[in-house]
């Protein structure tokens, strides 16, 4: 039934209830994706960032908080920058790779 | 007879002013208003970067510290300038003649109850990082769960805080915390562990070593937020509330425990010792050095020095180091005088 009017969705986050199963899976096979600092120099570097929003910053934080990141990384040229840029050194081409294969994985 | 000077406060920066003195052949009495020597560092655990114990450090200043005269439980009561030097007299009668005065009297423990949002002393799963270290010490404290589920920290509480009165950062908390995140996961390797942080200051050697290890080997979180709130759920656990800054949302989540990380602010005891002395204390409640670059350990006043924690806060290494040329300088002080 319409009423007229909805009730936005929380955007709170409740860390006791985010699934973070791709997280940890990452843990294992990234490891250094715990190594973060969320300085941003792989955003400001993107080529794919400003007409799309990818971030590795943001793709490991959404991660880190169980949202989303399929749209995200479908703007992924996979150009390497993100990677030489890195200051704390992440392997963020093998990241987003294996955040690829997780979900290519989930399809099958 | 030796030319004496008058040490007020016998915690590391007092303790090792007086070894130093006395090597360069002077007679330092250390005055000490609590029961022990040693004072905040005594009452730790272990001192970051290399996990040493605070009381190997302590018996070490104590012992070499050991030529000096040392009144416990004793306070100043008055100071007075004389022609060449200054009288120094105490609760207990006692009159003291010096060429110079050293005041060594440290920092106070911000009171986290202040801070009400947190919760200290309201509800029972909130602790500060002194009684965490404590624990670590092998104090029994029945407000740290057997078997924790999660466990966050609190950076900055009393620090970088306008309202508290306190603008300074207290420098050593960020280290600390990630000191006691990491000993508390070694402890309880299940739980997850979250700092809560504005910004992570890991200025020192090996600190941001710290930081890389916490997060790579413990898994520890960093989230980038200030604490605004902690309420206790009828379980008697803790729903905390923050900002996750770095993705603009409203964060929340559920402990078992919460470590508030209490900042350094200025003794009570240095006003009256800065009024006694004359000297003049800075906007932010410590004394203030002749300037902040090359004088840190003197005073406007001729005879009068400063070491340690009294003028700022400092880590012990800065504060022992500032204690040998405190030393050096009243020592030079004394020779060109005479």
């Amino acid at each position: 039934m319409d009423f007229g009017f909805s009730l936005s969705p929380s955007s709170a986050i409740d860390l006791d209830k985010v699934d973070l199963s791709l997280y940890r899976r990452l843990e294992q096979t990234v490891p250094d994706i715990r190594n973060c600092i969320a300085c941003g120099s792989c955003s400001a570097t993107c080529m794919a960032a400003d007409y799309s929003g990818m971030s590795v910053r943001k793709l490991i934080l959404n991660l880190q908080r169980g949202a989303d990141v399929k749209k995200m990384l479908s703007c992924c040229m996979l150009c390497g920058k993100c990677t030489m840029v890195c200051p704390r050194g992440i392997n963020t081409r093998k990241l987003i790779l294996d955040v690829c294969r997780y979900y290519s994985d989930e399809k099958v | 007879m030796k030319e004496s000077v008058v040490i007020i406060g016998g915690g590391i920066a007092g303790l090792e002013a007086a070894s130093q003195l006395l090597a360069l052949g002077l007679s330092p009495v250390i005055v000490e208003k609590s029961d022990h020597l040693g004072g905040h560092v005594a009452e730790w655990y272990r001192l970051f970067p290399d996990l040493s114990p605070a009381q190997e450090l302590v018996s070490r200043l104590v012992s070499s510290a050991s030529g000096a005269r040392i009144y416990l439980e004793t306070e100043i009561s008055r100071i007075n300038a004389l022609k060449d030097g200054y009288s120094a007299t105490l609760n207990n009668g006692d009159v003291l003649f010096c060429k110079a005065v050293l005041v060594c009297t440290g920092f106070h423990l911000f009171d986290a109850a202040k801070k009400e949002e947190y919760g200290y002393g309201i509800y029972d799963r909130v602790i500060t990082n002194r009684d965490l270290e404590h624990w670590f010490g092998g104090l029994e404290d029945a407000r740290i769960p057997d078997n924790p589920r999660a466990v966050g920290f609190v950076h900055c509480v009393g620090s970088r805080d306008v309202k508290a009165g306190n603008t300074q950062c207290s420098k050593v908390c960020c280290m600390t915390a990630i000191k006691q995140a990491i000993e508390l996961k070694e402890k309880f390797p299940e739980a997850e562990v979250y700092c809560f942080y504005m910004d992570l200051r890991l200025f020192g050697k090996k600190y941001e070593d710290f930081y890389i290890s916490a997060q790579r080997d413990y898994g520890i979180h960093f989230i980038r937020g200030r604490v605004s709130e902690v309420s206790e759920d009828i379980d008697g656990r803790l729903l905390v509330k923050a900002e996750d800054t770095l993705s603009g949302k409203p964060l929340k989540v559920r402990l078992d425990l919460l470590v508030l990380m209490a900042g350094m602010v200025c003794s009570p005891q240095t006003g009256r010792i800065a009024s006694m002395v004359r000297a003049d204390v800075d906007d932010d409640g410590f004394l203030r050095s002749r300037d902040n670059i090359y004088s840190i350990v003197e005073s406007g006043r001729k005879g009068i020095f400063f070491a340690g924690a009294c003028t700022g806060t400092k880590t012990v290494p800065e504060t022992v180091a500032e204690a040998r040329a405190a030393a050096l300088s009243a020592f030079r002080y004394i020779k060109e005088k005479a």
